[in-house]
């Protein structure tokens, strides 16, 4: 079964937007969409690192995103304006990655399948990669729920019951470096963040608790990862922004059901 | 009876500033302690420093074993992204049965609200179910800050009520802050007057005539502001109940003139 690769795109897709669903929603409430572009744009640094001394891709791009992730949380608590800080370093990631990308060869010939992502391609490794990390993330915020809640909506109210958000934080940040590390070969650098939010974003206007919203966010972002890849089939247009125009489909729809007020 | 939380010359700074100066203060069990202060006088930094948010550069806080704290931050703003129900927020971080949910709302006032979004409460609902929130983990110190900001004067009223009721029925004793003696005189049984530094305390009666409090509300010698009844009947002893603190930087006025 496992030899079909639509089945194992699919299986691919599913395992990434098992964590792009709750860590997405989180994205939304802290309102950190920035934060996801810096941190999945700086996976092409590491791609063309981890190519460069030959080693595994998924250790590159992890451990390049995470330090990426940990810089712009440090940043932050010490009180940087957040806007253009993750401005210059969102996009300074990307310029840097494609600079080094260009001298490497093997990153510069398959370029686009890092940006755009490659799910066409996944192999059985890939898989395992994805569904390991996908439930890694998913371990990590369910195990964090309450304390993570309580912090993103006050973080005074969280300490005073006796929760570190700083704690809380280094969580978000750990979950969202290995979401781009495993969400990249599907959906490619450039996209990972949409992957985030649109799904949340669509799911919001449908849920009426927390839990609900990360679970229809999950759901979302499985039925886009379906619809792109069937439009992608069919029109052999590219799959990880075909996954990307079906998810802001969904949201289109949610939000034109109505009770979605930003 | 010994304290339910202490505070040992403590200092605070942010952001490099001085903004609590060797401030002691403790609450003892079933006590209402008011902390009053123009804006900007550290009120909320000296909560947030008993409540361990903020570090203290010197000092100590001390608290009881097991302390039960109930905290009501001054203000809750919920974005609108996250969905959340009233009933789904009492219960963050620690879950409360649905019944307990229920009736603490009630308690508060509020029944039948349980399934309604936070982001689309009134000020005074938010102020009380912020109160149900604290209440539900059963404490023995129920620390408020400003509990009544954006209320109208009849809602502040009734939500002091409310506190003075809860302190009866609970037992547990109550740490606010105010920037209003007026509102919370006959709800408190002690007040603490704060400008950096603890610049008088005792009694709501005692603390309102005191030379200090008047200099730092500026109803000293032009007596602008001295709108408030009790100026009328208070003595001119003010010794009982009430501990002067003097620190070189103290306020000019210590006397005040009384026509």
């Amino acid at each position: 079964m496992l030899d079909d690769f639509l089945i194992r795109a699919g299986l691919a897709g599913i395992g990434v937007a098992l964590a792009t669903g709750p860590l997405g929603s989180f994205v939304v409430w802290r309102r950190m969409a920035y934060f996801g572009d810096a941190t999945s744009h700086a996976a092409i640094l590491g791609v063309a690192l981890a190519l460069a001394f030959d080693l595994p891709i998924g250790f590159g791009t992890l451990v390049i995103a995470l330090a990426m992730a940990v810089t712009v949380a440090y940043l932050a608590a010490r009180g940087w304006a957040m806007d253009t800080t993750l401005g210059v370093l969102a996009h300074s990631a990307l310029a840097f990655g494609l600079v080094a990308a260009s001298f490497v060869p093997a990153a510069r010939t398959d370029l686009s399948a890092w940006l755009f992502g490659d799910i066409l391609a996944v192999s059985k490794g890939d898989i395992g990669f994805i569904w390991i990390g996908a439930a890694l993330v998913v371990a990590l915020l369910v195990w964090r729920w309450s304390a993570l809640l309580t912090s993103t909506l006050n973080e005074d109210l969280a300490s005073a019951s006796g929760l570190n958000p700083d704690r809380e934080r280094l969580v978000l940040t750990l979950a969202l470096a290995l979401t781009v590390a495993v969400a990249l070969k599907v959906v490619g650098a450039l996209l990972i963040a949409a992957m985030l939010i649109i799904p949340a974003a669509a799911a919001r206007g449908l849920a009426r608790s927390p839990e609900a919203m990360a679970v229809l966010a999950t759901v979302i972002g499985a039925l886009a990862v379906l619809g792109g890849l069937a439009l992608s089939l069919s029109q052999d247009t590219p799959a990880g922004p075909s996954i990307v125009v079906m998810a802001a489909l969904a949201f289109l729809v949610s939000a034109s059901l109505g009770r979605l007020r930003f | 009876m010994s304290a339910l939380i202490e505070a040992r010359k403590i200092c605070v700074s942010l952001g490099g500033q001085e903004v609590l100066h060797d401030v002691s203060l403790q609450v003892a069990p079933r006590e209402i302690v008011t902390i009053l202060g123009p804006n900007g006088s550290g009120k909320s930094t000296l909560l947030r420093a008993l409540l361990g948010i903020v570090p203290v550069s010197h000092g100590e806080i001390r608290r009881a074993p097991d302390l039960r704290l109930g905290y009501m931050p001054q203000k809750l703003h919920i974005d609108r992204s996250m969905p959340l129900s009233v009933r789904r927020f009492l219960s963050l971080p620690q879950r409360h049965a649905r019944a307990d949910c229920d009736a603490m709302l009630a308690r508060v006032g509020l029944p039948d609200l349980a399934m309604r979004p936070m982001s689309g409460l009134s000020g005074g609902q938010m102020q009380r179910v912020l109160l149900a929130r604290a209440l539900l983990t059963r404490p023995a110190l129920l620390v408020l800050d400003e509990p009544t900001q954006g209320l109208d004067q009849l809602g502040e009223a009734a939500f002091y009520q409310l506190i003075d009721e809860v302190r009866s029925e609970t037992g547990a004793a109550v740490l606010m802050v105010s920037h209003d003696l007026h509102v919370v005189m006959s709800a408190s049984d002690r007040v603490i007057c704060l400008n950096g530094h603890i610049c008088c305390e005792g009694t709501p009666r005692v603390v309102s005539s005191a030379p200090e409090y008047r200099a730092l509300f500026g109803l000293g010698t032009r007596g602008a502001l001295a709108l408030y009844q009790h100026e009328h009947d208070h003595d001119h002893s003010h010794d009982d109940g009430l501990e002067h603190h003097h620190h070189p930087h103290d306020h000019a006025h210590h006397g005040h003139d009384h026509a």
